[in-house]
């Protein structure tokens, strides 16, 4: 019943062509589709087209094809089936399944089976969900463009000679070739949202702690949380519905529901307050015509093009009887420092576990400290190791103080910040990412401009609250832009209800280019 | 051990100029040491040059005067989780040690800790 406006919206996002989620989870439920064609169907696709794509590190068609015939006779024998009953997911390579291979697209992984399943995949296979296959990442999850993988690069299915963005390239570029209609990412520093807004599909990263992190191999543990990725708003929420809450088996996990956020859908955003965020929105027509902004230090490189889709994202809310106003969140412009001395700190901890001892990668050596550093060095590809070195001098003696000691405060500073905003406004609007797509290789030379691209997305990590991506048009080269709306914790609902709004826009040309 | 060098501030590619070059070969060489990698000259020189830039950037964070604020090291306030102390299965350990790269006796085997290898 709650499905209703849901399933309504999903058959207008059903327009560009893809079938959504919830459209297949009815018509299996209902008998009119199996579970077993729908699979077949996004099998198919896969081997088409996935070898141009490079999206996943591993297609599972059998265990799919199990899983789907499972849901196929539960339906048959007139048995309840979940929300997702019959629907095709994508699961990040970074997210445990148990006995089936998970990389994190790392030599140092290759070949690792997991004991256990993460507690997202658990519920996944409970709402009637179908497992397709492990996506493609950057390695550990560390890169804004799928390059740093083991494993070769993903490509954009839009023109695919542009990256997808990462880290969760694999699961935004399975989306959006139709692999398969839902995904899952994780997202530390924007790697949900910066490859949903490459492309062009809707990113959730979530509140800290919604979704269990039990399973998700470890980056940084103050900064990660799986969310969710979908052609359309809908589908997003209802795979977040059925991921989210709390989980004894992750200490950070929220106690308590999540507020259910498919339901409110269709409700709209009129008298919904939202404030352009002056420092990531450089460039703005509205700026100039803010008051009270003057001597506001916002960040470079946000191009113009993607600028033009954010201010039509403010025309298309307001349309809809929402309140857009600038506002100010000066801390904004720390944030990528902060973030890349606070995760680098973080990973190169959580990292120190493979050691060649339990799992994982082992080059053998004569003693147990020379196989430490030969399996270590071995494993880890160039990233990776970066990360690893910027993160223990940040926390090295004489440096802790200067560098990761004052990160931790800026956090304070934005938390505050964002408080402040968030009395006046309830929602926050800019980009996802600086730019569209970029090509293969463009910045892979440059470790510091490839770190630039998590500008807008860094703030929420930081503070740990929610924020979605969702597709509004696209920018000179023709391709998607991703525009973001960030909210307080616990904000989804309002968020997704937002998201919608920009999507019906979109779909029904009142915000297209 | 080669005497402290800077970090060429015309290093390859990434970095051809402004790059303050406060992290210098040894002591890249220092932290990969703390960190258990390792890297040849040309890496620790490419390295500390964009290890460098990164924390070039970070100047701004470095710059604040934020000592009467707070560190936030995560966003909710933490508090320690424990379950009851109840008998429960575990993890199988076979299919735990069957991912392991060397096992004996159903334990993790590890080359000597001590010395070399006999």
């Amino acid at each position: 019943m709650r499905h209703d406006g849901a399933e309504a919206a999903a058959g207008r996002a059903a327009g560009r062509g893809a079938v959504t989620a919830l459209a297949i989870a009815a018509a299996v439920k209902s008998g009119e589709r199996t579970a077993l064609d729908v699979v077949d169907e996004h099998l198919a696709r896969i081997s088409q087209r996935d070898a141009e794509i490079g999206a996943f590190n591993l297609v599972l068609a059998d265990e799919a094809r199990t899983a789907a015939r499972n849901v196929d006779a539960a339906v048959s024998r007139g048995e309840a089936v979940g929300p997702l009953a019959g629907v095709p997911v994508a699961l990040k390579d970074n997210l445990c399944t148990r006995g089936v291979p998970t990389t994190c697209s790392s030599r140092m992984l290759e070949g690792w089976r997991p004991p256990y399943d993460a507690t997202v995949v658990q519920r996944l296979r409970s709402a009637g969900a179908v497992i397709v296959g492990k996506t493609n990442l950057d390695e550990f999850a560390m890169g804004s463009s799928t390059e740093n993988s083991a494993f070769g690069p993903t490509r954009n299915p839009h023109h695919t000679g542009r990256v997808p963005g990462g880290s969760s390239g694999g699961s935004a570029a399975a989306v959006a070739a139709g692999f398969a209609p839902l995904a899952l990412g994780s997202d530390t520093g924007g790697s949900v949202r910066q490859p949903a807004a490459l492309c062009g599909v809707v990113g959730l990263k979530p509140t800290y702690g919604a979704v269990s992190r039990y399973g998700l191999v470890a980056f940084a543990s103050s900064l990660d949380q799986v969310g969710p990725m979908a052609s359309n708003v809908a589908d997003a929420a209802a795979c977040f519905e059925a991921v989210s809450g709390h989980d004894p088996l992750d200490s950070t996990s929220i106690d308590g529901a999540c507020d259910p956020v498919v339901a409110g859908l269709g409700q709209g955003v009129d008298g919904l307050r939202v404030g352009l965020v002056a420092e990531l929105c450089a460039g703005s027509a509205r700026l100039q015509e803010a008051d009270g902004l003057d001597g506001v230090s916002a960040v470079e490189g946000v191009a113009a093009d993607v600028i033009a889709r954010v201010d039509a994202a403010a025309a298309a809310l307001e349309a809809a009887g929402a309140a857009v106003t600038a506002v100010s969140v000066p801390s904004a412009v720390l944030g990528l420092s902060a973030y890349y001395l606070i995760a680098p700190a973080e990973a190169s901890s959580n990292l120190a576990r493979y050691d060649g001892v339990r799992y994982g990668l082992r080059v053998d050596a004569a003693n147990a400290a020379e196989m430490n550093v030969s399996s270590r060095t071995a494993g880890f590809g160039a990233e990776v190791k970066r990360r690893i070195m910027l993160g223990t001098y940040a926390l090295s003696a004489g440096y802790y103080d200067a560098f990761y000691a004052k990160a931790l405060r800026v956090r304070t500073l934005m938390l505050r910040e964002c408080a402040a905003a968030y009395a006046g406004v309830d929602v926050l609007l800019c980009p996802t990412a600086p730019t569209t797509a970029f090509e293969l290789g463009a910045k892979t030379a440059d470790p510091l401009l490839m770190y630039l691209n998590d500008v807008c997305t860094i703030p929420s990590n930081l503070t740990g609250h929610p924020a979605v991506s969702v597709p509004f048009g696209s920018g000179d080269d023709g391709l998607p832009v991703g525009v973001q709306l960030m909210g307080p914790a616990l904000s989804e609902p309002v968020l997704l209800r937002a998201a919608a709004v920009l999507e019906q826009a979109g779909a029904s040309g009142g915000g297209a280019p | 051990m080669s005497p402290a060098e800077r970090a060429p501030t015309d290093s390859r590619r990434a970095y051809p100029s402004g790059v303050s070059g406060r992290i210098t070969r040894d002591e890249a060489a220092h932290v990969a040491r703390l960190a258990r990698l390792r890297f040849s000259d040309g890496e620790l020189d490419e390295l500390a040059a964009q290890l460098s830039a990164v924390l070039d950037h970070a100047a701004d964070v470095e710059a604040l005067d934020v000592t009467d604020i707070a560190p936030t090291s995560h966003p909710h306030p933490l508090v320690n989780v424990t379950r009851a102390d109840e008998v429960r299965p575990s993890l199988d350990r076979d299919e735990v040690l069957a991912q392991a790269p060397s096992v004996d006796s159903g334990q993790f085997r590890v080359p000597p800790i001590l010395g070399d290898a006999p």
